[in-house]
């Protein structure tokens, strides 16, 4: 087995101490730890303190309040899965957080750990002596200041490339943006919010907008009073344990039937989720089956996904289109 | 005794050991920490192919708690399983053939000092072209292994049996087709690990996750240049195998040789990566086939090519090669056979075997070959194997002996139990059943390396307290060989299993068994315990007699008692009857040993591979739903009736048959070990989240049928279980996607992505 290499770790009681704590240089946060032990045991970081957020137990929990749901980032995922305000108010991210992992993983890892889960690429995680052998890449190159890579500029996903594509691959994450859901982050000078589609930036390398030293402190979730119809779907090819590899959340609004809001957000394809833009064709129509079609084309003919996670990124997209298409048609059946 | 007074045999027993198992305290390979035990790491090759020209470990030796490293001139000695193909070294000396390939092995304080003392040893390299097709390989001028004789052929057979060309030219029908298999391993989830330690006599102990001990115990001989007779190998309890510990491994050698060299106990424990590396997994083969049949569906020949990609080493290739064609013979009347099978070497992981040993993947070509027949000539698949089966007590067409043969009692086995009849033509557009059979041996008739020695033996003693012990070489992998053993001799001695010791896999306390491979322990092992549990029962009965004034004959000893069967009131505890016997006879203890039968096979070059002295029987059906537009197929119900000869304990068998389900499945639709020029050689994801194993959510209902066709040469009329029942799984799913969907995919595995290409090449073709 793959020891993990010696880092201290320190264990704060309150979100004061373990700001200050992550304010010091090379300070990581350690939640559920089922993103970021694998990593480093693969030699994909180097921090110089875990800042173990177990004790925080402010971080923890869903409340409901006048504006919505509010889920602390170290709720865990069989918590988000399972509690029954998240499933009422916004299915569609229990039925994301229940698709993450297996049972035992999902006891352990935190919707932050999620929200925060580093992008993947299968030329990225792989051992260090795996990624030493072809000498690095863009992303890898500046993880692990033992290894000294050759090749630190080079994309092996799309040749040339200068800008990291390692893929979002958090299931959680398509489905708060579709729900219009705001983070809230915390540093050791303060607290501030935005919008969670702004919480993500085209860099595979370091895909979140987050400065260092700052911490997700956790997500919330607007009510909607009116109709409804939420879907999360993903592609994997067992039935459990498998990151997606492609995936899409779905969100339509509807009033007497007409439809007054739409989203539909794609994960897997680069380091940030990807936004169709669905309003134009989707609004003021019923959902029903020639929607389904439309908006499988339109998701089909914007996404592209790249060779950057396993299986080949043309069924990849294939699949898409058949998942978009299926999903819309089961909730117009419920509709 | 008449079959019905069998008490334990054929029941169904807890199998030993397995409660230590189940609660966690079963103490593996890795569990065992020795004082001052010192850590390994070995050093492995970033490049597929290059020349070594200088290492250098000072920096590394420099480093606080860094003891020794070693290199591949410390053991220069070239070893193999396979005495005719030793082309490998305990590290690389000369080239590194592989990424992964050893160079250098440290030995600290700690995994931690060891894994940070790899980056202390500078090795310089020239690297060299590398091949990872097996027929750029061939063509290539330049040689991948330094110890091979025919450049990058590691391996070539030929062999015709009748007029193949002759028989082709004349058939009504004949199915010409390229299969290719694309390679897959075992995925045992306990990684292989090693200990060692020399002790003040200088006798070195190796603990080790091995399922061939006594060829360890041999290489390590040779390696290092130790006598046998001072080293001990032990094979602690197994975490899996399938195949994958059946040689020896760079570790091994490792920590013996800095066991002795730092004279502190060393261990070295894989990583999963390392796992990958070391691989011995099943070969990819490409596979040209044509089938010919006469009109009403009789075969009348079978003319295979097959190029095997072997890797970097021989491994057991040389058997592999045989095996690609040797086991193709049987349960069908061939008519006329040629196979023209070239292994090449690879600058790839070494394969090997994997359960179901060469044979796995011409059977999928096989097996699909005559579902294409089946619906040429209109007819039901199940009846077109009926037809050709050979039937009980006869000679394949490459002069195999076979005894008995349950093959068309499977058949029908699983056509009554999936409904087929009923249920095959009723299954609408995306639903489908499909059907396949299969034979597999029952361990070989010629050793690995050759002797005049017997190739099993057993040792059993039997004591005051009313017990026995078992003495085995032979290696429970978890297939349950120590069960079986104590069931044997449980039925003569009249002892429940639980009183019964299993010592087996070491080679200081243990008679030499020659391990688990080839499916051999239950005939092999079981007749050699058989045979000692008799001479011992003789003894127990005969004393017994002796006190009732009886013949011993009418002594009957079953659930610890002695019973006079002419008067069933006169019994005795069998503690007693044990001690008359250890009064009348001193210490209670008999041998038995086993060989095989030498002549039945071909008199021809290379008729002694794949001989065996009983052969099982397969037949799946298997049930599938597949996803038009996805391409995904959903595994609903696999039915396996699998022909043991007799089984000597049902639960075991059916467990080997439902392993082996899982197992063949998960080749079919998700396992890939992926090696190839895309990565530059690197595996395309050496660990278990990108190995794609199945999970319960992926695995299907399994109905396991025993059926039993004892063989006059097995145990009891025992035959193999371990590994027949995988061969089948995999074309009976492959010939259902077909009768779902109406497409084959020739090329393994079947990915969504290639079912979805072939249902829409079939669509423009206007088909369906």
């Amino acid at each position: 087995m793959l020891p993990l290499l010696r880092t201290p770790v320190a264990t704060p009681h309150t979100l004061e101490e373990a700001l200050s704590l992550l304010a010091e240089p090379g300070a990581r946060i350690l939640a559920g730890g089922t993103d970021i032990l694998p990593n480093l045991k693969r030699g994909l970081g180097s921090p110089s303190t875990l800042v173990s957020l177990h004790a925080v137990d402010a971080l923890r929990g869903v409340s409901v309040g006048d504006a919505g749901l509010s889920i602390g980032a170290g709720t865990t995922l069989t918590q988000v899965a399972t509690s029954g305000d998240v499933k009422r108010m916004a299915p569609s991210l229990a039925e994301a957080a229940e698709s993450v992992a297996s049972p035992q993983i999902r006891n352990m890892a935190t919707l932050g750990g999620n929200v925060c889960l580093d992008t993947r690429c299968r030329w990225v995680n792989q051992s260090d002596f795996w990624r030493g052998a072809l000498g690095g890449c863009l992303k890898s190159a500046g993880m692990n200041p033992e290894a000294s890579f050759a090749q630190a500029g080079v994309c092996h996903v799309v040749p040339g490339g200068k800008r990291c594509v390692a893929a979002i691959s958090a299931d959680t994450v398509p489905v708060l943006i579709a729900l219009d859901a705001t983070a809230r982050v915390a540093s050791a000078s303060g607290t501030h919010r935005l919008p969670l589609a702004e919480l993500y930036v085209n860099d595979g390398v370091q895909n979140l907008a987050l400065e260092p030293g700052e911490m997700l402190l956790g997500v919330d979730v607007p009510t909607h009073a009116g109709a409804r119809r939420e879907r999360y779907v993903k592609w994997r090819v067992r039935g459990s344990i498998d990151f997606p590899l492609v995936s899409a959340a779905l969100r339509f609004d509807l009033d007497a039937g007409a439809l007054t809001q739409a989203r539909l957000v794609v994960g897997v394809l680069g380091a940030r989720p990807k936004q169709v833009a669905v309003q134009k064709v989707a609004l003021g129509r019923p959902l029903d089956q020639a929607l389904a079609t439309e908006l499988a084309e339109l998701a089909h003919r914007q996404c592209k996904p790249l060779e950057n996670v396993p299986y080949e990124a043309g069924h990849r997209r294939h699949m898409l289109r058949v998942l978009v298409r299926r999903a819309i048609e089961a909730l117009a059946d419920e509709a | 005794m008449t079959s019905s007074d069998k008490w334990q045999l054929g029941g169904r027993h807890r199998k030993l050991g397995a409660m230590e198992r189940m609660r966690g305290v079963a103490r593996y390979t890795d569990d065992l920490r020795l004082p001052r035990m010192l850590h390994a790491k070995i050093l492995r090759s970033p490049h597929a192919h290059a020349r070594i020209l200088s290492i250098d470990a000072s920096r590394a030796l420099g480093m606080p708690g860094v003891i020794a490293v070693i290199t591949g001139s410390d053991m220069p000695t070239p070893y193999g399983v396979i005495p005719w193909t030793t082309d490998e070294n305990a590290l690389a000396i000369e080239k590194a053939l592989y990424v992964g390939d050893g160079v250098a092995c440290v030995a600290a304080e700690s995994e931690e000092l060891a894994l940070r003392a790899l980056k202390g040893i500078e090795v310089e390299y020239e690297v060299l072209p590398a091949y990872f097709d097996p027929e750029e390989a061939l063509a290539a001028e330049e040689t991948i292994n330094p110890y091979a004789r025919k450049g990058n052929l590691s391996k070539k057979v030929e062999l015709e049996f009748g007029d193949v060309d002759a028989a082709l030219h004349g058939a009504a029908l004949v199915i010409e087709a390229d299969y290719e298999f694309h390679g897959t391993t075992h995925g045992a989830i306990e990684p292989h690990c090693a200990l060692a330690k020399v002790d003040a006599d200088g006798l070195l102990t190796v603990w080790s996750a091995t399922q061939v001990p006594h060829y360890l115990h041999r290489e390590l001989a040779k390696v290092l240049e130790t006598p046998a007779r001072q080293i001990r190998v032990i094979q602690p309890p197994l975490g899996g195998a399938f195949g994958g510990k059946s040689e020896p491994f760079d570790l091994e050698f490792c920590v013996a040789k800095l066991s002795q060299i730092t004279g502190r106990p060393v261990k070295l424990l894989y990583t999963r990566e390392e796992v990958f590396y070391a691989h011995r997994g099943r070969h990819p083969m490409k596979m040209h086939y044509r089938v010919g049949f006469d009109a009403s569906g009789k075969l009348l020949a079978v003319d295979a090519k097959t190029v095997l990609d072997g890797g970097a080493y021989s491994s057991f290739g040389l058997v592999t090669t045989y095996y690609s064609g040797q086991l193709l013979c049987a349960p069908y009347e061939l008519g006329a056979y040629r196979f023209d099978s070239r292994r090449a070497y690879t600058n790839k992981p070494a394969c090997g075997p994997k359960r179901g040993h060469g044979s796995v993947q011409p059977r999928f070509a096989m097996e699909v070959s005559l579902d294409k027949a089946a619906v040429e000539l209109g007819i039901d698949p199940i009846d077109l194997r009926r037809k050709n089966a050979m039937g009980e007590d006869c000679l394949t067409v490459n002069e195999l002996r076979v005894g008995s043969n349950g093959f068309l009692d499977c058949l029908a086995a699983v056509e009554e139990a999936s409904g087929w009849k009923q249920r095959r033509a009723k299954l609408g557009f995306g639903h489908g059943l499909g059907v396949a059979g299969s034979t597999y041996i029952s361990g070989t008739n010629y050793c690995i390396y050759p002797n005049d020695m017997p190739q099993a033996a057993v040792q059993i003693t039997l004591d005051r307290s009313g017990r026995a012990r078992i003495f085995s070489g032979a290696s429970d992998i978890g297939q349950g060989s120590d069960t079986m053993l104590a069931v044997i001799a449980g039925e003569e001695l009249g002892l429940p299993t639980e009183d019964i010791r299993v010592l087996s896999a070491d080679t200081d306390l243990c008679p030499v068994d020659l391990g688990a491979y080839s499916s051999r322990i239950t005939l092999m092992v079981g007749n050699a315990c058989l045979e000692a549990a008799r001479k011992l029962r003789k003894k127990v009965t005969q004393s017994v007699a002796k006190r009732w004034e009886c013949s011993p004959k009418q002594v009957n000893l079953v659930a610890r008692e002695a019973i006079d069967m002419h008067d069933p009131e006169r019994r005795a505890p069998l503690v007693e009857a044990f001690q008359w016997a250890e009064a009348d006879h001193g210490l209670l203890g008999e041998v038995g040993s086993y060989d095989t039968p030498k002549d039945r096979h071909g008199s021809y070059r290379g008729g002694a591979i794949g001989a065996s002295p009983a052969y099982s029987f397969t037949a799946h059906v298997a049930e599938v739903k597949v996803d038009a537009e996805t391409g995904e197929v959903g595994l609903v119900k696999i039915w396996c009736a699998h022909d043991c000869g007799t089984a000597i304990s049902r639960g075991l068998v059916e467990g080997q048959i439902e392993g082996s389900c899982y197992m063949g499945a998960a080749e079919v639709v998700l396992e890939s070990h992926g090696v190839n020029s895309e990565m530059g050689g690197l595996h395309h994801g050496p660990s278990l989240l990108d190995y794609r194993m199945p999970t319960t959510l992926d695995t299907p209902e399994i109905e396991a049928l025993i059926v039993e066709a004892p063989d006059a040469r097995g145990p009891h009329g025992a035959k193999e279980a371990g590994e027949g029942p995988l061969h089948s799984t995999i074309p009976a799913i492959v010939n259902a996607i077909y009768d779902a969907v109406g497409v084959r995919v020739d090329d393994l595995p079947v990915t969504p992505a290639k079912l979805v290409r072939a249902l829409a090449a079939q669509a423009e073709k206007g088909g369906v």
